[in-house]
Formats: structure tokens, sequence, C-alpha cells
């Protein structure tokens, strides 16, 4: 190899890290707001510092080569970090593509006079460039994909609160549709709290719930069992006209499980299961 | 205690246990007439489809015999794996607690009829 371009960039690294951090600042994709001065510099600094360690002559056109897997990894913290940030994919793309041009500029400079060179070995960085923009957007979307699951089931959590309306009874009301996953959350936090707060009666409310289909049907069912299993009561209220018109045409049995039209009706079952009597006070009648 | 066997399940209850536990608690039904069997499993974790299907027959066999069964203290990770695997134990009575089951036994036991045998049978 006549010129090493791996030994450039490895005794011009300040010279590149400044180049690039320029071309950053002078960027349109600068966001100051998400990110400082200091902590762009610091990430910019690991990325240059670890290229350049583990570049060489011979594994620059070997994308694929093992040696690469340390830049990789840095990239992939770099870009899930960005995505976590909410830097734009244009943002972080560019972030990645300035470096290439940065060492471009190197080249340019170091290999004014050489032209075939100059354009050999630009050929290289190119390629070895690409593969790190595609590197970052693959992990950019992995990370913006890692905060809808997050997102997903905080929904999921935050959707199914389990109330403790009085001593001994627990409501449950079901906002969204019921698919086997939610399900079982709604399974497990009832229960949970059924042994938690040692509660004798369960009302689920599907009030909430836009449409009921044979599986919702199976999944209310089975949610209802389990809480039999562990020995409590379930009711279940809410149900709409259109709801117990599609039950039955659908030919479910629900039968076997109490059913209320309301929460109001079932707290009313609840406490005369418990052989609770609301009345209105004698003092609150002379008021009235 | 009282007219009812109490059987407290330690560990988890593997294929011959469960039988043996079967075996002598019909055994035990029989010789001291007791009208009800509390089956505590609030120590056990992990249940298979044999050992749901076990819980249903002791229920159905003591019912044969003139007493009720009543499984308290599911955890529910147990409760959810026996309806995952369909099994609702119809036919099982099922409360909270021991307090919970005693009172479901008593509640369901004729009131003027007493048994004085006392037993505690523990599996180990």
């Amino acid at each position: 190899m006549a010129y090493s371009i791996a030994q450039l960039l490895t005794s011009n690294k300040t010279r590149l890290f400044d180049m690039w951090i320029q071309k950053q600042l002078a960027s349109e994709s600068l966001r100051e707001d998400l990110m400082t001065d200091d902590e762009l510099r610091a990430q910019s600094q690991e990325l240059v510092d670890t290229l350049t360690s583990v570049i060489t002559a011979d594994n620059i056109s070997h994308v694929e080569s093992t040696d690469f897997d340390e830049v990789f990894e840095v990239l992939s913290a770099i870009s899930m970090s960005r995505a976590r940030q909410g830097f734009s994919p244009r943002e972080t793309g560019l972030y990645i593509f300035s470096l290439k041009e940065a060492i471009f500029d190197l080249l340019q400079e170091n290999l004014a006079d050489d032209p075939a060179t100059l354009l050999a070995e630009s050929m290289k960085i190119n390629r070895l460039m690409d593969s790190f923009g595609i590197i970052t957007f693959e992990t950019f979307i992995k990370g913006r994909e890692d905060v809808i699951l997050r997102q997903t089931e905080e929904i999921a959590d935050i959707s199914t609160p389990v109330i403790q309306v009085w001593d001994g009874i627990l409501a449950l009301p079901i906002i969204g549709t019921l698919d086997s996953s939610r399900t079982q959350v709604v399974m497990e936090s009832l229960l949970q709290k059924i042994v938690d707060t040692g509660s004798g009666i369960a009302i689920l409310d599907i009030s909430g719930v836009p449409a009921v289909d044979s599986l919702v049907a199976q999944h209310l069912i089975k949610t209802v069992s389990a809480t039999r299993l562990m020995g409590a009561d379930c009711i279940i209220s809410g149900i709409r006209p259109e709801i117990a018109q599609t039950v039955v045409h659908l030919g479910i049995d629900l039968s076997n499980i109490i059913t209320k039209a309301t929460l109001a009706s079932a707290l009313k079952h609840a406490f005369s299961m418990n052989r609770l009597v609301v009345k209105r006070s004698e003092a609150e009648k002379k008021v009235l | 205690m009282g007219p009812f066997l109490l059987v407290t399940i330690q560990i988890d209850l593997y294929d011959r246990l469960a039988l043996n536990l079967e075996t002598d608690l019909v055994n035990m039904v029989h010789k001291t007439g007791a009208r009800g069997v509390l089956i505590d499993i609030s120590a056990v974790s992990i249940v298979d489809s044999f050992m749901g299907r076990i819980l249903g027959n002791i229920a159905s066999m003591t019912r044969v015999l003139d007493a009720e069964t009543v499984v308290v203290g599911m955890q529910p990770a147990v409760a959810i794996t026996l309806i995952e695997l369909g099994l609702s134990l119809t036919g099982v009575h099922t409360a909270l607690d021991v307090e919970r089951g005693m009172a479901l036994l008593q509640s369901k036991l004729d009131p003027d009829e007493e048994l004085a045998n006392d037993n505690d049978n523990d599996v180990e």
C-alpha cells in the first residue's frame, strides 16, 4: 500500500476532530436545545478516538471486520441516546455524514497533489462511512421503537387501575380493547390486589370497552374464573345494550357470571352480598 | 378442626405425592366422617394439569362421602396457570384464606349437626 489513510487519520486525530466539530457547529442540524456543546464534543471525541484507534490499513476495506465492533458499539450508543433525546433522523444522519465530510477535507488537504490516490482512498472511506451511517439508522430506528414499546407498556399499566371502592370490594374499570396481553395484565393486577387487600368481591366494569367479540368474552370469562379460583366473587358491570346484543348473537354463555348493567347496581349487589346496608342518616333527613 | 379436615400443602406437589394425598385424604374423610375438607395451597407456587385434576378429583370424591372441599389461599400465578390450562375447577369451592374457608364450610354445614372429631392432617 502506497499510502495509508489509517495512519493519516490516526496522526491527524485532533485536526480531524476540530474540523468535524466546526462542521457540526456550522450545520443547521445543530440542536443546542437538545444537547449542550460540551456533550456534543464529548460524544464526538469518543467516536473519533474509537475510530482512529481501530482503523488500520488492512481493515479499512473490510467493513464486516470484527475490528469495527467497537466503533459500532459507540455509534449505536450515540444514535440510541439521540433517538431518546428526540433528534430527528435527518439530524442524526447529518451528524455521521458530517464526519465523512471532515475526513474528505482532511484527505484533500493531504493528497491534493495525487488525485489517483485521493480518489481510491475516498472510495474506501466512503464505503466505510456509509456502512456506519446505516448502522446509525438501524439503531436510531430501534431506539425509537424502544420508546414506542415503552409507551405502549405504560399505557397498558395506566389503563388497568384496580380501585378499592369499599372494604372488601375492588373495582376494575377496563378502558379500551381487551387483547390477550392486556387480559394478562388485568388478571395479574386484579389477582394481586385481591391477595393484598383480602377482598372478597371484584367488580369488572367494561363500560369503556368499545366492542365485545367472542375473544374478548373469552378473556372476560377467564378473568372471572381466575378470581373465582382465588376465592373471590366477580361481578361484570357496565354492559351496554349493544354489547348485550352482540353477546347473545355470538351465543356466548355468561349465565354463570353475575352481570349488572351499571357499576352502581354492581356495587349495590356487592353490598348485599356482604350484608351491608346503605342508609340515609336521620340528621340529614331533618335538613331535607 | 371440629368436623373439618385441614390439609396444608407446604411444598410443590409431585405426581406421586399428589396421588398419596388423594388416597390419604379420602381415607381420612371416611374414617373420621368429616363434613368438610380445607386444602390450604398458599405455599404452592407451581401447579400442572395433573395437580389441577387431583384437586378436582378430591372435591368429587369427598362430595360422594358427603363432605365439601374448599381450596384456600391460591396464589395469583397458580390461578392464572390453571385458567390457561383450561381447568376452572368447577365443583371446588374456593376462599381467600383459611378463616374465610372455614366460615364458608360452616355456612354449608347444617347448624344443628355437630361432630366431635378433631383432626389435623399436615402433609410434609
